[in-house]
């Protein structure tokens, strides 16, 4: 799925990143637990988070994701902002809660990152 | 002979320049070129041991060497130490602040995900005389 159809699908607005809206997303993952990224499958994984720190840009550097999503509106500060854009990473803030982000994009075939499907 | 060596100072309780470090050390690996999974690897144990610094509190250092058979990451603190180590190295036991697990840390993740990341890992604490941790991770064969 194309960064730019995980816009459309979450309503979202893009704070950094939007000439990065043709990369590629092969999984999602919605966390505030920040040690959990930094265990899992984090390759073309956009991260959904409810925690809008600075932390959640660092570690998405480092766990390698490829972009940033803010649920239920959370505003990133200038901080935020500046080091996402330093970083390439992009950001982007949706309306949705946490819960309806990741099952409107569930429902749209993408999936999390889990190795072992449980279907 | 490393053909880099680095050492970074580490700012207890700042929880704003807390990562820093270890986004510089992602940024030196990637400029000399190493593969995405290894640098993924170095960077997280740099960013899990740079936090338990900044979230447990006392001066520390991190240091980097690189050479052409292994990249050694060295953090050492004068924080409080750690009292049982084996119960620190279990996933999910935590010390950690409210204020911590705020920020999304604390889970009591790090240390054993250390140990799931580096190729070698020692740990020497005491109660009282800080901490010292060493992880080592193999250039040419990958682990995985």
């Amino acid at each position: 799925m194309k960064l730019s159809e995980i816009k459309e699908i979450l309503k979202a607005t893009v704070v950094v990143g939007e000439e990065k809206l043709d990369i590629s997303i092969k999984a999602g993952a919605g966390s505030d637990l920040m040690s959990d990224l930094l265990r899992g499958q984090t390759e073309e994984v956009v991260l959904l988070s409810g925690l809008n720190t600075l932390q959640v840009i660092r570690t998405a550097v480092i766990a390698g994701v490829s972009a940033v999503v803010l649920v239920r509106d959370k505003t990133p500060d200038q901080a935020m902002i500046d080091q996402a854009r330093e970083h390439g990473m992009p950001l982007l803030t949706t309306p949705f809660t946490m819960f309806t982000a990741c099952g409107r994009l569930f429902r749209q075939g993408l999936r999390g990152v889990e190795r072992k499907a449980r279907q | 002979m490393p053909y880099l060596k680095k050492n970074f100072g580490i700012v207890p309780l700042d929880f704003v320049k807390a990562g820093e470090i270890s986004i510089q050390v992602h940024g030196l690996l990637k400029t000399i070129g190493f593969e995405a999974a290894l640098i993924r690897r170095v960077s997280v144990c740099a960013y899990e041991s740079e936090m338990n610094v900044v979230m447990h509190g006392g001066d520390g250092t991190l240091s980097l060497s690189v050479d052409s058979d292994s990249i050694v990451l060295e953090v050492r603190d004068e924080g409080p130490g750690i009292e049982n180590i084996d119960l620190a190295l279990k996933e999910g036991y935590s010390t950690a602040t409210e204020e911590i697990r705020e920020m999304g840390f604390g889970a009591g993740m790090g240390l054993p995900n250390i140990q799931k990341n580096a190729d070698a890992f020692e740990i020497h604490s005491e109660k009282g005389r800080g901490t010292h941790l060493k992880m080592s991770f193999n250039v040419k064969s990958r682990r995985e």
